[in-house]
């Protein structure tokens, strides 16, 4: 019956056992379902749609967007906060469930960029909320952000979580 | 119609408000106006058939230090001329009445005059800050802004890496 759906039963034969650990397959799974907040602020977030794009399809990675932060594991902060802006950002990136990971995407993002002397820009969006892949560039190409987001993956794989501590 | 004949029309349909005239750089006129009958000579302007400028193309701010100053680009499509109004203001009490009557799309640009140089609009319907969150403090294009430190607990200074006399997570604003 499966090969009438055209489904290979990859499990059936010889290999009816896969071993692995609680921890190496959960985080597979959350590393390839890392689910991004539309934070899009300034021209950074046009970048972000290309990386979207059919082009450097970020999609066959797992990585979609959501609309929501309740949705979202992942905020990439596209573009320049302002002062104005800031505590709301504050407020998206305490709505996401935990573990939530955040890609500070630009120099804008990253330091003020070249709004540093500015009187109304936030200067790095880690003096609000923590900072796990620091991505340079002005605005970065769509390859660059899909390097940040395996950096992310490679940092979730690298979690664990049901391991015993040490004493 | 050429500028000097226009300036001379301008003279005798404005009468006392005008305060003096300016040529600038660009070919075009400026007439310094009193503040206090800004409305009525705008309103001439608009109203007068010989005049026509009833379209308003741009509205800003300036900050003289010694005074502040508002500035109104006027176009006639009729006659196809332009003009820029000028009207000096105190530094310690800058008001200007509004030109909502005349035009309504002046009103989100007095918005952002107030909002980033602190001139009042007399008999605008919803003086509040267009761009900078509402409570900020002081208006940041004047030339004697303090920068604040610090805006609900975050901070706005970053130190500079490049100094090394700078003390360590100081700012450098």
């Amino acid at each position: 019956m499966l090969e009438r759906f055209n489904i290979v039963n990859r499990f059936s034969g010889d290999a009816d056992l896969v071993l692995t650990t609680v921890d190496e397959a959960v985080n597979l799974a959350r590393a390839n379902s890392l689910w991004y907040l539309l934070m899009g602020l300034a021209c950074c977030s046009i970048e972000l749609m290309q990386t979207g794009g059919p082009r450097a399809d970020i999609d066959r990675f797992g990585s979609l967007f959501r609309a929501t932060p309740r949705q979202s594991d992942l905020m990439i902060v596209a573009g320049t906060v302002t002062l104005k802006m800031a505590p709301r950002l504050r407020r998206l990136y305490e709505q996401m469930a935990e573990p939530r990971y955040v890609i500070a995407m630009g120099s804008c993002a990253n330091c003020g960029g070249p709004f540093d002397l500015s009187y109304s820009v936030l200067r790095g969006v880690d003096k609000i909320i923590p900072v796990d892949v620091y991505l340079p560039g002005c605005p970065p190409r769509p390859e660059a952000l899909t390097e940040a987001l395996l950096k992310v993956q490679e940092k979730i794989k690298k979690e664990r979580y049901f391991l015993k501590k040490e004493a | 119609m050429d500028r000097a004949e226009l300036i001379t029309l301008l003279s005798s349909r404005l009468g006392s408000a005008l305060l003096s005239t300016e040529e600038m750089k660009n070919d075009d006129s400026m007439l310094v106006v009193d503040r206090k009958q800004l409305v009525s000579a705008v309103g001439t302007l608009k109203n007068d058939p010989a005049l026509g400028f009833s379209t308003l193309m741009n509205h800003l701010g300036v900050d003289y230090q010694d005074r502040l100053a508002v500035i109104y680009n006027l176009y006639s499509p009729l006659h196809r001329n332009k003009i820029t109004i000028k009207v000096y203001l105190d530094r310690d009490k800058p008001e200007v009445p509004s030109l909502e009557r005349a035009f309504h799309g002046i009103s989100w640009y007095e918005r952002e005059t107030y909002d980033l140089l602190g001139i009042r609009f007399t008999g605008h319907s919803n003086l509040k800050r267009l761009l900078l969150p509402e409570d900020w403090e002081g208006h940041p294009l004047r030339k004697d802004y303090v920068y604040p430190a610090s805006y609900h607990g975050i901070e706005t200074g970053r130190p500079d890496l490049l100094d090394d006399t700078a003390a360590p997570g100081g700012a450098d604003v």
